[in-house]
């Protein structure tokens, strides 16, 4: 085992508690539906897709000389770049420039670039207070807990946990479990901490190469809160969010919204060109991977994410085990491809927390093939080793069963006679498959031997 | 070598052959009637609409201040146009405001969304630490979709602009839809 926790025991403890996560389940499916109608009302949908994909793959091929062209425009704008290899570099860089700027609080505003580098853990352990404005995020960072899904970081909590913690970290009343009440209280809270932090970092979703700006999209106004109250503001992205054109805006905006939530768009699109008089704005361009997996050609087309989530919410694996089964920053399908570029060996279970249905691929709106990429990563797991001994004998054995043609009718027809006489040797606790679900009682015979009989009496 | 040099070099060694950018196609508007989707999915988002009633807007100021709510407005056609007054003022003296003003340039029909910049708002904290925010739009910049808005916009023209669609909201909390999150707790919009 390459874990102390592997997917399917975290998601196994996750399904303990059967009513919340058949609210887990509900909640990010009737999201999924809310995506669906919005896509539908969309006339040109799919050409959209194509479009954004086809962006994306020629982003991809010439990304050198639009990181190039983006950095002179930022440059020309005022904007000072930076380049970080990986995640402690970025980290790095940005303890440097809060230092150097005599820096003590910070608010950060949802980035799962600085989630994946590590960015709060550094900076705390640096003796430096960053609080979480996203209220999501903030929540999750009361608890000392993490995200568990990169659009609603806080989806695995109830409004009872929420209360509870509030009512401990925020003197909130004991027991009021009102939504509103519980945002407005972190409203306050927050302000306060907007108006008196002395940096803001942000994430970045699109960062325009020939005009050198970038753009971040959220719901709260919490971006723009900490970037336009604070001197310093520090932009941290990953290498692949260039999009070559301000006219490519369009067909993202109008797909990143509708995928995610549903909403046509979201509340705040923000496009950042120059600081504001009397302000530093930075932009840290962040590898960290990215570069080996572009050299992946299987792999490479998982770079054209744009991180809306919608893969998460279709997914009946992510939906049934929760984004902390995932043990990484970003999780569900898109999650699991990823993962393993960054550390095959700790991530080697995650491509097969799916069950290849191919939905995540169907509901992408950049069209990345995630399921192919899953079955994909499966094939290079096993042949370095990283599959873990269940999975390889019962690949092993299902190989086997499968390459041989005799071998599978005479195993399918002892398997149903058995089932018929022993069900309880198959739905038992010993039986992983079982765990959740009991077996449908086995059909007398296969479709060949119907096909057969079927053949001759016609 | 640095880090810039390094991540360049790895690039332009395991990127793809070339792949050409594709034309953005004439995507289809979705609408006849620009200014009723626009109203519709406004008001679905949370936003207030009023179409051609100035005076409302009038009165709601008057009652404002009569009620000693701190106002500040940035269009010229209404009393007391003081935006840029406040252009230097630091988040922490704006705490107390209650409403902004604002003029928007384009107004997207799909997706109810406002473009408002640097020049309109004179302070980039405004719209944003406001309790109450109003964007005065002309009926003529409304257009149909994202792509007509930036074929009429340039992204850099000013150093920072944005799409304001309804008030700030949130659903962090079991999925439930809260209006007012960290921005302005309402948006009313006045077409004009």
């Amino acid at each position: 085992m390459n874990r102390v926790v592997e997917h399917s025991e975290e998601a196994a403890a996750f399904l303990k508690d059967e009513k919340r996560a058949a609210w887990h389940d509900e909640t990010l499916w009737f999201v999924r539906a809310k995506r669906d109608k919005a896509a539908h009302k969309v006339a040109d949908w799919e050409e959209l897709r194509e479009t954004a994909s086809q962006i994306k793959d020629h982003t991809l091929s010439n990304l050198d000389e639009y990181l190039i062209q983006f950095e002179k425009k930022a440059k020309e704008n005022g904007i000072i770049v930076h380049w970080a290899s990986d995640g402690n570099e970025h980290n790095q860089i940005v303890y440097d420039i809060l230092t150097k700027n005599n820096v003590k609080h910070v608010v950060k505003s949802k980035s799962m670039l600085t989630e994946e580098c590590q960015l709060n853990h550094f900076l705390h352990y640096k003796g430096m207070a960053v609080v979480d404005t996203d209220l999501g995020e903030y929540i999750v960072q009361l608890r000392h807990e993490q995200p568990s899904h990169i659009v609603l970081p806080a989806i695995h909590l109830k409004k009872e946990d929420v209360s509870k913690t509030f009512h401990e970290h925020l003197h909130t009343e004991k027991d009021n479990i009102d939504p509103t009440y519980l945002t407005r209280a972190a409203r306050k809270v927050l302000r306060e901490k907007f108006i008196t932090a002395d940096a803001a970092i942000t994430g970045v979703n699109f960062a325009i190469a020939e005009t050198g700006g970038f753009v971040i999209c959220t719901n709260e106004g919490n971006a723009d809160l900490g970037a336009h109250a604070n001197k310093i503001h520090i932009a941290c992205m990953g290498i692949e969010k260039i999009i070559p054109k301000a006219e490519h805006l369009g067909v993202f905006l109008r797909l990143l919204a509708r995928s995610a939530t549903g909403q046509p768009i979201t509340t705040y699109s923000s496009h950042f060109h120059r600081p504001k008089e009397g302000q530093q704005m930075h932009i840290v361009l962040v590898d960290n991977g990215r570069t080996r997996q572009l050299g992946r050609e299987e792999f490479r087309n998982s770079l054209k994410c744009i991180r809306c989530a919608a893969c998460f919410n279709t997914c009946p694996v992510y939906r049934r085990s929760g984004g902390h089964s995932y043990h990484n920053s970003v999780a569900g399908p898109i999650g699991a491809i990823l993962a393993p570029n960054l550390d095959m060996k700790a991530n080697a279970d995650l491509p097969f927390a799916s069950t290849l249905c191919g939905s995540c691929t169907n509901v992408c709106p950049v069209k990345i093939n995630i399921h192919e990429q899953l079955w994909s990563w499966r094939q290079i797991l096993m042949k370095e080793g990283y599959g873990g001994f269940a999975k390889k004998s019962a690949m092993k054995t299902m190989a086997a069963v499968l390459s041989n043609s005799g071998l599978y009718r005479l195993s399918g027809k002892m398997g149903r006679r058995f089932m018929g006489w022993f069900p309880a040797l198959i739905n038992n606790k010993l039986n992983p498959w079982s765990k959740q679900r009991d077996m449908p009682a086995p059909p007398k015979q296969s479709f060949n031997e119907w096909y057969k009989n079927n053949r001759k009496n016609g | 070598m640095g880090s810039r040099e390094k991540i360049l070099q790895a690039i332009k060694q395991n990127k793809p052959a070339a792949v050409p950018l594709p034309q953005v196609p004439s995507f289809s508007r979705m609408t006849d009637d620009p200014l009723n989707t626009f109203v519709e999915t406004l008001t679905s988002i949370g936003g207030h609409v009023v179409v051609n009633d100035f005076s409302q807007l009038k009165n709601f100021l008057v009652q404002q201040k009569k009620d000693g709510l701190q106002v500040i407005n940035g269009v010229e056609e209404l009393a007391d146009y003081n935006i840029f007054a406040y252009k230097t003022y630091k988040a922490i003296d704006l705490e107390s405001v209650d409403t902004v003003v604002i003029k928007g340039k384009i107004a997207v029909a799909e997706n109810g969304s406002i473009w408002v910049t640097d020049s309109s708002i004179s302070n980039r904290v405004l719209p944003f630490i406001c309790e109450r925010l109003i964007i005065v739009i002309d009926e003529a910049n409304i257009v149909a979709t994202m792509h007509e808005a930036y074929e009429k916009i340039k992204i850099d023209e000013e150093g920072y602009g944005v799409f304001i669609a309804g008030p700030s909201k949130t659903a962090d909390i079991e999925q439930s839809l809260v209006i007012g999150a960290h921005g302005p707790l309402s948006l009313q919009v006045y077409i004009v």
